[in-house]
């Protein structure tokens, strides 16, 4: 029903170009000096008809089932589900089961009630999509019935179009906004419902990390088992390690392909690097698992050094290989940025290559190279798949590389893999910490790309 | 030359031997470079590693061990007049004593568990479509079990001691007898890429995963590329300068640096939780990757715009057209293939992103490839964290297996944009 609605859409838009073009034709064959060309005219009859169908076909489909929910749910008899309109997770539940009912899976045999109330979503819902096509057909009818009346020698259809899809350009560029506005709210409005469990102050401060579901109903968020400390210090042992590894070596490597290597040279090992970029992380967090903890593993027990099978440094060392390219490409760009001058003014002066390097070029750039090694570290931070993989689970308060310490982004995919319901603090935690960590990211995500525009202001 | 180098150094250190003094400023230079370039060869030796390791215990998956054995489909066992309720399993095992005649005949029935899970679904399948075959002999060649494949392939050690194997003596030399009569073989592993995924390694297949992964990332194809486009002409050649402008554009520059969780994040609470869209569907995974490439392709299409010089605008304002019918006539068509190349890397991306998909629910474990993006299916990228979790053996190589199945697509996709860029891009 939906793909005929839309199907009907774009062939009622073509159809109405088609008309319009041909109307304003026949105007500008009769004699008249037509304003706009009739493909302007054609293509006004199909904005006004595709812009509103789609706006009415999107909202009627974001709105159809939460609406047929509450109508359902209104309809139950009374005292089916208890009071307050089933709310809560005994409403949810109820509705779980009628939607299941309604799509043909049932299981044992449900009460009576419960048949008929699917019964009558199946029929809301069937109502509800000959509503939508009629209601689509209406407004396709006026779309097209107003263009076609403006169709005239004088109306200005170019003017017309340019502003509509004008309109929808800036729709488009919005977007972006509305899409962090989404990430804002979703994650606050979830974590305010968790921080109405487990008071703030636990949260951000507690040094325990064991989100369980509490067993007995009285015990909601009991003792302090929500303190994200553990969590982040674990983030952090892994961010370091990495970032040990990673800036040293990626530098290391900008700065011999910025001024020694041979263009030769160069052309090979860039396109390289960038494989190197382009990897998938859970392809990292096999390889992890793979090679890197069991070579570790054995390492360590032929040092004789107890090890547990997720060490931070598994995790940390792979993450530094995903970090290499990333950082090694924004200190080139950065090193290529300083001015050509600079370099020619230490060389002339006698300096080595070496030496113009680590005094002039260097030191020229390093505003551009900490603004990307930030952003590496933001990074490490959000990185997922490779600490999923190959950290541990279980939240100790630990900086030592060889234990097995767990992250901000393993504990949010760990509880909310399986059953999500939103109406426990442990599912709930998880947007809590996805808030923390946007808050980070975004934070140091900012001072990052500040420095570096800022840098670039100085010498473009 | 002394006299140089004396001025070049510090004034205040004592005057020596310039010669000494150019050693070790040449010597330096050599360290520095030194470093650098084992910093670059370090990072070769990690990607060969990385490449090189998977390739090693991929490649085996690639293949697979199959038995040709006779499955003696009597009446006793199959009606004729029902035949896809007959005892299947019961033949697999008698099919087992036929092929070791001289085997006790009860030890020769729990050998049957050499032959894969789904052999019997595949005999079961060749029977109801031709019932005439009851009361014949029927000569199948089908997966051995996992455990055996290891072991034709050469990947289990024979002469661990019998207790750390998952195979006894009896069960390898009744592998090996059958093997000398000629009745195994390994020929290409088609069922990798033409099965979904299943418990049993040796029937696992990627099909349901390359058909979800299609289906997101068309689905965030015919999202992000005309948002993007939009947005970017938009910002890029009408945008006033002001300071809406400027907090879409510093806002679209942090969106492409937020992690890939906070998106999934965002699909469960928004689409899921608040428009009840169903769960592990492609098309919401792709509705979220839209999300996550926008910021990608935009930049990208705002820099090939940017590169298109303004004497085509303003030759094409001079003959008098309208300031959309300049962009949308001549500076996007000259701007297409960078954009299209941006796009192509932008889908890369998110054709291996994970983190959000195992947030919405992709990570089910789904035995049919899905019939619409509506559908509950995996995608690659979760397919291969599904597998690494498993604690079959025979997944480790088929993990690797499916690793190397997406870089292929990986490789294919870069290559492709790669070739735009060289074919069409211009020089101006």
């Amino acid at each position: 029903m939906t793909g005929i609605a839309f199907l009907l859409l774009f062939l009622a838009a073509l159809a109405g170009y088609l008309v319009n073009r041909q109307a304003a034709r026949a105007i500008r064959a009769g004699g008249a000096p037509l304003h706009s060309l009739g493909l302007y005219h054609g293509g006004y009859a199909a904005l006004m008809m595709l812009v509103p169908g789609l706006i009415f076909l999107l909202a009627w489909l974001a709105l159809q089932g939460p609406v047929v929910d509450a109508l359902v749910m209104a309809g139950l008899p009374e005292g089916t589900v208890s009071e307050a309109g089933g709310a809560g997770s005994a409403g949810a539940l109820v509705l779980a089961e009628v939607r299941s009912i309604a799509s043909g899976r049932i299981f044992g045999t449900p009460e009576a009630w419960k048949i008929e109330a699917a019964a009558r979503m199946t029929a809301l819902h069937g109502g509800a999509r000959q509503l939508m096509l009629i209601g689509l057909a209406a407004i396709l009818a006026g779309g097209f019935a107003f263009a076609r009346s403006r169709v005239s020698a004088a109306f200005r259809a170019r003017q017309g179009v340019e502003r509509i899809i004008l309109g929808l350009m800036i729709f488009c560029s919005l977007v972006a906004i509305f899409t962090t506005l989404g990430i804002v709210l979703s994650l606050v409005f979830e974590s305010w419902r968790f921080f109405a469990m487990v008071p703030v102050h636990e949260f951000l401060f507690g040094l325990n990390w064991e989100p369980q579901i509490p067993i007995r109903a009285d015990q909601i968020a009991g003792a302090g088992a929500f303190g994200w400390l553990p969590v982040i210090l674990g983030t952090f042992v892994i961010t370091v390690i990495a970032l040990t590894v990673a800036v040293p070596v990626g530098l290391y490597a900008a700065i011999y392909l910025n001024e020694f290597a041979s263009p030769r040279f160069r052309a090979v090992a860039k396109p390289v690097l960038e494989v190197l970029a382009g990897i998938p992380t859970v392809v990292y967090g096999f390889f992890a698992i793979l090679t890197v903890a069991p070579a570790l593993r054995s390492g360590a027990s032929a040092l004789g050094i107890a090890m547990s099978p997720n060490t931070a440094l598994a995790a940390g060392g792979v993450m530094a290989i995903m970090l290499i390219p990333f950082i090694s490409s924004f200190a080139d760009d950065a090193l290529s940025a300083v001015p050509r001058s600079l370099r020619d003014g230490s060389l002339a002066l006698g300096s080595t290559r070496a030496e113009t390097m680590m005094k002039v070029l260097f030191p020229a750039a390093i505003p551009g190279i900490v603004g990307g090694v930030l952003l590496a570290v933001s990074r490490a931070i959000g990185e997922t798949m490779i600490v999923v993989m190959a950290a541990g689970l279980i939240a100790r308060l630990t900086i030592n590389p060889l234990d097995s310490v767990t992250t901000v982004t393993v504990q949010i995919v760990t509880l909310l893999i399986g059953d999500t319901s939103f109406d426990n603090p442990k599912t709930l935690a998880a947007f809590a910490l996805g808030l923390m960590l946007f808050l980070v990211t975004l934070g140091i995500n900012i001072v990052a790309l500040g420095i570096v525009r800022k840098y670039r202001e100085i010498y473009d | 030359m002394s006299e140089i180098s004396a001025i070049g150094g510090p004034a205040a250190a004592p005057r020596r031997p310039g010669i000494t003094n150019i050693a070790r400023r040449r010597r330096s230079e050599r360290v520095l470079q030194g470093l650098g370039l084992g910093a670059i060869l370090l990072a070769f030796a990690m990607l060969a590693t990385l490449v090189g390791s998977l390739i090693i215990t991929g490649y085996p998956a690639f293949t697979q061990t199959h038995l040709r054995i006779d499955f003696p489909v009597t009446e006793a066992r199959v009606k004729s007049d029902k035949p896809e309720a007959g005892n299947y399993r019961a033949l697999m095992q008698d099919a087992m004593v036929a092929a070791l005649p001289d085997a006790d005949p009860a030890a020769a029935r729990k050998l049957a568990a050499m032959l894969s899970n789904s052999a019997q679904f595949a005999l079961r399948d060749r029977v109801v479509a031709d019932p005439a075959l009851i009361g014949q002999v029927v000569t199948m060649t089908v997966p051995v079990a996992d455990p055996y494949d290891q072991l034709a392939k050469g990947l289990v050690r024979r002469d661990t001691p019998e207790a750390e194997r998952r195979l006894t003596d009896a069960e390898i030399a009744a592998f090996d007898r059958l093997a000398a009569e000629g009745r195994v073989s390994r020929p290409l592993n088609t069922a990798l890429l033409s099965n979904a995924d299943s418990r049993f390694p040796e029937i696992a297949g990627l099909k349901g995963a390359l058909i979800g992964s299609f289906y997101a990332l068309m689905t965030c194809f015919v999202i992000s590329f005309p948002l993007a486009i939009g947005a970017a002409i938009y910002l890029e050649e009408f945008a006033p300068k002001n300071r809406l402008s400027d907090i879409i554009e510093i806002n679209i520059n942090n969106l492409a640096a937020v992690p890939s969780v906070v998106f999934g994040l965002l699909a469960l609470a928004v689409f899921l939780g608040w428009f009840g869209m169903p769960r592990s569907a492609p098309f919401v995974g792709g509705l979220t990757l839209a999300l996550m490439t926008l910021p990608t392709i935009i930049i990208a299409t705002r820099a090939s715009l940017k590169a298109v010089p303004p004497s085509i605008r303003e030759a094409a304002m001079g003959l008098g057209a309208s300031r959309q019918q300049v962009v949308f006539g001549h500076v996007l068509p000259l701007a297409m293939p960078g954009i299209l190349t941006g796009t192509i890397i932008g889908l890369a991306q998110a054709l291996g992103e994970t983190a959000p998909l195992l947030l919405i629910g992709m990570n089910a474990f789904i035995t049919a490839a899905p019939a619409t993006p509506f559908d509950s299916a995996t995608a690659l990228p979760t397919q291969i964290f599904i597998w690494a979790d498993s604690p079959e053996r025979g997944f480790v190589s088929r993990t690797s297996a499916a690793i190397l199945v997406l870089l292929c697509f990986l490789m294919a996709m870069n290559a492709l944009a790669i070739f735009l860029r060289s074919k069409f891009e211009r020089k101006w």
